[in-house]
């Protein structure tokens, strides 16, 4: 066995083992639903039943396919802010990106007709800008270092966002509109289809692969200015890189589940307890761990009741809890 | 100014805001395998001279040459095999082990999306046992001791296998035993063919292992040159803007802050 096999060799057995793990449970839940009757379908039925056949392909599979997607997106959107940022409580909501996508499908309900394809569209654009709005706005501050200037902007441009959104909410039509953004900001995957995993895949498949490629250069880029600089990094550049990849990808999957909080700030925090910080391991850690939360909420989501609950309040709620236990067991440093 | 020098700077000028000017019309020279210190009271500019040497900060005129190139013709990757830096204080965000923090310093010699091979590891591990720290290997660097810490950044900068190595107040932190360890290290590394500078506010240190010194002060050069001839009394009482008399000890100069008071607690600087 070989020095990097055998230094990294517990990493690469837990990524082994989660890997299979999200395969078994990525199949199990084809299984899991409320048809026929609630929680678990015989596997004979999916020989048999034509409509449990088509309920399967074309509901479950691209909703399962997608929660996985937006889980790990989520998760590795969050490790790569926060080693970026160096600080451990950053989450993909930062840069305005959710406040921009809640705004985004406000304007699409309100005015645009509130087409689901619409929302989307609507949406991810908002979300991009909020992204874009941050970085300009981080240029324009005199003062402080990069990454106190990108989260300064990003607060402020996140704060703009919900304001905006509020007005919205208070113009919108009480019985009709308003209910439907409320519910679009509770977050959920009730309705994907085929079409939108395929209109977010390309955008999502790039920006992860980004993020993974430069999982190593990572580490360098969460280093001081001075010792990234003198490893060789070019550090803005670099940074803007693994960042728009790692936002664009959150931005566009938001435009279709939602607000779905907590994911992208609990997964790193586990990952990093599973595989430690580097990144070499913790982001194609927090990819896996991510995805196996994203599918084991949205099965939960879809089938603990007869009617949906919306997978945000699940995902902060375990997220919350969670966070509770990893808080009490760590010592997350806090400057 | 002789461009075969491994560093030269010619008439540096330097500043953050226009009208408050940190490094003013300075130049020097280092030759090849020597040690360097520069040395001068806090905040002069030796950090920022550094910082200027690495090509992280570029001064508003004058010229930098490394290894008789000037230095805007180096790519940042080319630039970083040559040189690398022991900052004042590095702040690891995350407890990353020690073996996998010094090994970013292999980060030059990889190509952006590589990872760290066997050979790295290998040279890692040499590394961290030439430094007596091996140890430490599979220990979080936040929980190391600051001696500890400073020989794991120090290790880090050399797996970089750099032709010159530039360290910021290496020893400021350190007690007296991991003082002379690491000073009598930068000595070996020299006497290895690295170019070494360093910058200090303590003339001890200096005295210790430069054969050169470049005294700063108000960010330029009030004198340089063999440190016998800058490590006067005279010199450094200029430089320091307060009396210091320097003394023959055991073969070796030693600084003494004559403006008393302070009793036994030596306070030199």
């Amino acid at each position: 066995m070989n020095s990097t096999r055998s230094l990294w060799a517990r990493q690469y057995q837990r990524i082994l083992v989660l890997s299979i793990l999200l395969l078994i449970i990525i199949a199990l839940s084809i299984f899991i639903g409320r048809y026929p009757k609630p929680f678990w379908m015989p596997i004979q039925l999916l020989l048999e039943d034509s409509m449990a056949q088509r309920l399967v392909w074309l509901l479950r599979m691209p909703r399962i396919l997608t929660a996985a997607l937006l889980g790990a997106t989520l998760a590795v959107c969050g490790t790569v802010l926060q080693m970026i940022f160096r600080n451990p409580i950053v989450e993909p909501g930062f840069l305005g990106v959710s406040q921009g996508a809640a705004f985004g499908a406000a304007v699409a309900i309100l005015w645009l007709g509130g087409g689901r394809l619409t929302i989307e569209l609507s949406a991810s654009l908002f979300a991009l800008l909020g992204l874009a709005g941050s970085f300009i706005l981080a240029r324009t501050i005199k003062f402080g270092g990069w990454v106190l200037r990108l989260i300064l902007s990003g607060i402020v441009v996140s704060a703009l966002f919900s304001s905006g959104l509020g007005v919205l909410k208070y113009l919108a039509d009480p019985l009709t509109q308003l209910q439907e953004i409320t519910f679009w900001l509770l977050g959920g995957l009730w309705s994907v289809t085929w079409q939108d995993l395929m209109y977010v895949a390309p955008v999502v498949v790039v920006g992860l692969l980004i993020v993974y490629l430069m999982r190593w250069r990572l580490n360098v880029l969460a280093l001081g200015q001075d010792t990234a600089f003198s490893l060789g990094a070019e550090t803005t550049r670099e940074r803007l890189i693994v960042l728009i990849a790692a936002v664009s990808a959150t931005a566009v999957l938001t435009a279709v589940s939602g607000i779905v909080g907590w994911v992208g700030l609990i997964v790193p925090q586990i990952a990093r307890q599973v595989f430690g910080p580097n990144g070499q391991f913790s982001v194609p850690g927090s990819m896996l761990i991510g995805a196996i939360f994203g599918v084991v909420s949205d099965n939960l989501a879809r089938t603990l009741l007869a009617g949906e609950i919306p997978l945000g309040i699940l995902t902060s709620f375990m997220g919350a809890m969670l966070f509770v236990v990893i808080i009490n067991r760590s010592r997350i440093k806090l400057r | 100014m002789n461009h075969q020098a491994m560093i030269a700077l010619k008439n540096i000028q330097f500043h953050y805001d226009p009208g408050k000017t940190i490094l003013n019309d300075l130049s020097l020279s280092v030759q090849k395998g020597s040690i360097t210190a520069i040395l001068g009271p806090n905040g002069t500019g030796k950090t920022t001279l550094l910082h200027a040497i690495l090509g992280l900060l570029a001064p508003q005129a004058g010229e930098i040459w490394i290894a008789g190139r000037n230095i805007s013709a180096y790519k940042r990757s080319e630039l970083s095999q040559v040189m690398s830096l022991v900052p004042q204080s590095e702040v690891v965000p995350f407890n990353f082990k020690v073996i996998e923090y010094v090994l970013l310093g292999r980060t030059p010699q990889l190509g952006f999306l590589d990872m760290p091979s066997e050979h790295d590891i290998e040279l890692v591990r040499n590394t961290l046992e030439m430094l007596e720290v091996q140890l430490l290997e599979d220990r979080p660097v936040t929980e190391l001791s600051g001696g500890e810490q400073q020989m794991v950044v120090l290790a880090r900068a050399l797996v970089q296998e750099p032709q010159v190595l530039l360290l910021d107040e290496p020893t400021s932190h350190l007690d007296l035993s991991n003082k002379g360890r690491l000073l009598k290290i930068l000595q070996t590394l020299a006497q290895r063919g690295v170019t070494i500078v360093f910058s200090t506010h303590d003339p001890d240190a200096a005295a210790m292992i430069a054969d050169h010194v470049i005294l700063l002060k108000a960010g330029a050069v009030l004198d340089a040159g063999l440190i016998t001839e800058v490590l006067t009394s005279e010199k450094l009482t200029q430089t320091y803007g307060t009396e210091v008399k320097v003394l023959p000890i055991e073969g070796r100069l030693v600084t003494l802050l004559i403006n008393g008071r302070f009793g036994e607690k030596e306070k030199v600087s």
